[in-house]
């Protein structure tokens, strides 16, 4: 029949079994994590549970290793001791590549979103579908890599344009429509909102929560930025002294007698972050109350 | 094996009929589904999610589109399938994926007057960076000061100096092939002893400095095109622009001053390994002894055959350079280019120094150094 028909270009035992979406309650589990470079010691006895359909914000000074952190969780880093489970598979225990037979589950957005550069917005989306999942039709294919652009909060004509053509947000977003092209069901984030302005920042930040609520996504996002923390964080993980040395929420964190924390959140920048989320939650209820008032008057 | 998603079709009069869908709607399961769905051509009054396992946005999409290109009606959706599609609804899936590509018979056309005003462009661009370096050139001599004497050494140290042993063994292997295919023609008519002529005099004049020529186009030029292109991307250029250092006398004058001062000395030294070359061949296969091949060499080759080689160089460092480093500061968008640019760097300079080699050919021979 049609050339593209999967049962003649695309051999049934080839295509590898698909895994049943994860059910268990810790899609990410760190255990005794250790990693360095040559002498020096990043991570020591580094251990961290995700909860599944949390957003875990990870925060530490610079240098503290966050980056090699996530790096470890997705494979790119091959720890020198400890323990690596994601969705229930070890990624420690992986000998080579091919053993992480997790990739197409989870979606990666790095710091500058590492677009292919010879490839448009579109079919960098599509680079992930045609290597997972090549019996799907072109024409869905493109379909689906124009929807992903628009989840990602792109217009729909950034679709065939290239990376150098974006502006920096741009790329950001762009990166992550192609982090989500399989729905993943971990998202890793590595700071998104770096380098954006407070506006982009602020809708970024909305465009994470709304997708994490709306697609059920567990969400890894290391950050600087204080305001993405309280504004979408379920919880935050500090990473000081080589290891993780508290999780929780902001209130549970602040109510710990760490001097690295208590300056981190309560520094004049920490302030603010935590002043403007209560003006927010406040505009919320007003508006909410608002609403409810007009409605009201609306029915009378 | 994979369990695809699949679908019933339930007909109803009026031939509107109610598609149910089945098995788990993801991105995994719905290859072949959405290619049967697509072929479906009869009026669909109903689409059915409710024997549905599970649902991605894929599935959502895909189950959207054939109810939006059927008029139909979505029942039976999950709490979560509704906020898929509401999520995913607003694409209209109708933009373009690639930027729109013209026919054949504009492009073809297109692309012609792009080459046309690409070398008119280029031509331009050329003189406009020779005109900043011979600027930058006479800064330089104006104020000897200002020569960046580190980056100066540096670069004679990755041209040169590290050039010296693939340089000496292609050199050594050349004059080896040289003096038996010139002694295998030459023993045709008992003149075999001429090899020394043949090997001497070819190595000096032409072979020693077309040779080290390509071989630093390969090495050098390419550094120099990838070096800069990428630096200019990494926007490296412009962060030393904007802090008052020109980039010209920081990259480009000592990459062009090292090539230049190199050429010479290496296409000396790779003449003089390929008489080794010859005279470790003449030595085994012709019974001329080592030091008599050497000490003919001093008999058959004239003085200005030498001066043939060492006047060349320069030239040709000059263009390997210049061709290297212009490209380098041309690349603009990404790491693609860089490899374009890097590959007509070399191509260019190779092509340039054969050119010119053939014009100092004419030219050494009118002036009677033949």
């Amino acid at each position: 029949m049609s050339e593209h028909d999967p049962a003649n270009t695309v051999d049934e035992a080839d295509l590898p079994a698909v895994a049943e979406p994860f059910t268990g309650d810790n899609p990410i589990v760190i255990e005794g994590l250790k990693n360095s470079f040559g002498d020096h010691v990043i991570h020591e006895d580094l251990s961290l549970t995700v909860r599944r359909g949390e957003i875990i914000g990870v925060v530490g000074g610079s240098g503290t290793g966050k980056s090699v952190l996530m790096r470890s969780i997705i494979g790119l880093q091959i720890p020198d001791a400890g323990t690596i489970e994601v969705l229930g598979s070890s990624i420690t225990d992986a000998q080579d590549d091919d053993d992480i037979d997790i990739r197409s589950r989870w979606g990666v957005l790095f710091q500058g979103g590492a677009l292919f550069s010879t490839l448009t917005v579109a079919e960098n989306v599509e680079v992930p579908l045609l290597e997972f999942y090549p019996e799907i039709d072109p024409e869905l294919r493109h379909e689906i890599a124009r929807y992903k652009v628009m989840l990602s909060g792109l217009p729909e004509e950034a679709a065939s344009k290239y990376p150098a053509e974006l502006s920096g947000g741009m790329k950001k977003r762009a990166g992550l429509a192609r982090a989500l092209a399989l729905d993943p069901e971990v998202l890793f984030l590595d700071e998104p909102t770096a380098g954006l302005d407070p506006i982009g920042a602020a809708a970024f930040d909305r465009l994470t929560k709304e997708l994490q609520e709306t697609l059920g996504l567990t969400v890894f996002l290391i950050t600087h930025d204080l305001d993405t923390l309280y504004e979408i964080c379920d919880r935050v993980a500090v990473l000081a002294e080589k290891k993780v040395i508290a999780v929780g929420t902001i209130p549970e964190l602040l109510a710990l007698d760490h001097p690295w924390i208590q300056e981190y959140f309560n520094g004049p920048r920490g302030r603010a972050a935590q002043n403007s989320q209560e003006r927010g939650a406040q505009a919320r209820e007003q508006g909410h109350a608002d609403s409810v008032d007009n409605s009201g008057e609306q029915g009378a | 094996m994979r369990d695809w998603a699949d679908f019933t079709t339930d007909a109803e009069e009026g031939g509107a009929s109610t598609i149910a869908l089945t098995g788990a709607l993801t991105v995994s399961c719905i290859g072949p589904l959405d290619k049967r769905l697509r072929e479906l051509d009869e009026p669909i009054a109903r689409i059915d999610l409710s024997g549905v396992s599970a649902i991605d946005t894929v599935g959502a999409w895909t189950a959207w589109r054939t109810a939006r290109d059927h008029d139909a009606e979505i029942v039976g959706a999950s709490e979560q399938a509704e906020r898929l599609i509401s999520a995913i609804k607003d694409s209209k899936g109708d933009a373009d994926i690639a930027p729109p590509r013209a026919e054949v018979i504009e492009r073809v056309p297109a692309a012609v007057g792009d080459l046309v005003v690409g070398w008119g462009e280029g031509t331009v661009g050329v003189i406009g960076f020779l005109g900043s370096l011979v600027v930058s050139a006479g800064h330089t001599i104006k104020k000897p000061s200002k020569l960046r004497v580190k980056a100066l050494i540096r670069q004679i140290e990755l041209v040169g100096v590290s050039a010296l042993g693939i340089i000496g063994l292609m050199c050594f292997l050349v004059g080896i092939v040289i003096a038996q295919q010139g002694a295998v023609q030459l023993q045709q008519f008992g003149a075999e002893f001429y090899t020394i002529n043949l090997t001497g005099r070819l190595a000096m004049r032409e072979l020693g400095v077309l040779m080290t020529a390509i071989m630093v186009a390969g090495r050098s030029g390419s550094a120099f095109a990838a070096q800069l292109g990428t630096m200019k991307l990494t926007e490296e250029v412009d962060a030393m622009r904007t802090i008052g250092v020109s980039p010209v006398e920081a990259l480009i004058i000592p990459r062009v001053l090292a090539a230049v001062l190199m050429m010479p000395l290496l296409g000396f030294y790779a003449a003089v390994m390929a008489i080794i070359g010859g005279a470790f061949l003449a030595n085994f296969a012709l019974d001329i002894p080592f030091f008599t091949f050497l000490a003919r060499i001093q008999e058959v080759v004239p003085m200005h055959d030498v001066w043939v080689g060492l006047v060349k160089a320069p030239f040709f460092g000059l263009i390997i350079a210049l061709a290297g480093c212009y490209q380098g500061m041309q690349v603009k968008a990404n790491a693609e280019e860089v490899g374009i640019r890097t590959t007509m760097a070399v191509v260019q300079a190779i092509f340039m120094v054969i050119v010119l080699d053939a014009f100092f050919a004419i030219f050494f021979t009118k002036v009677g150094w033949g």
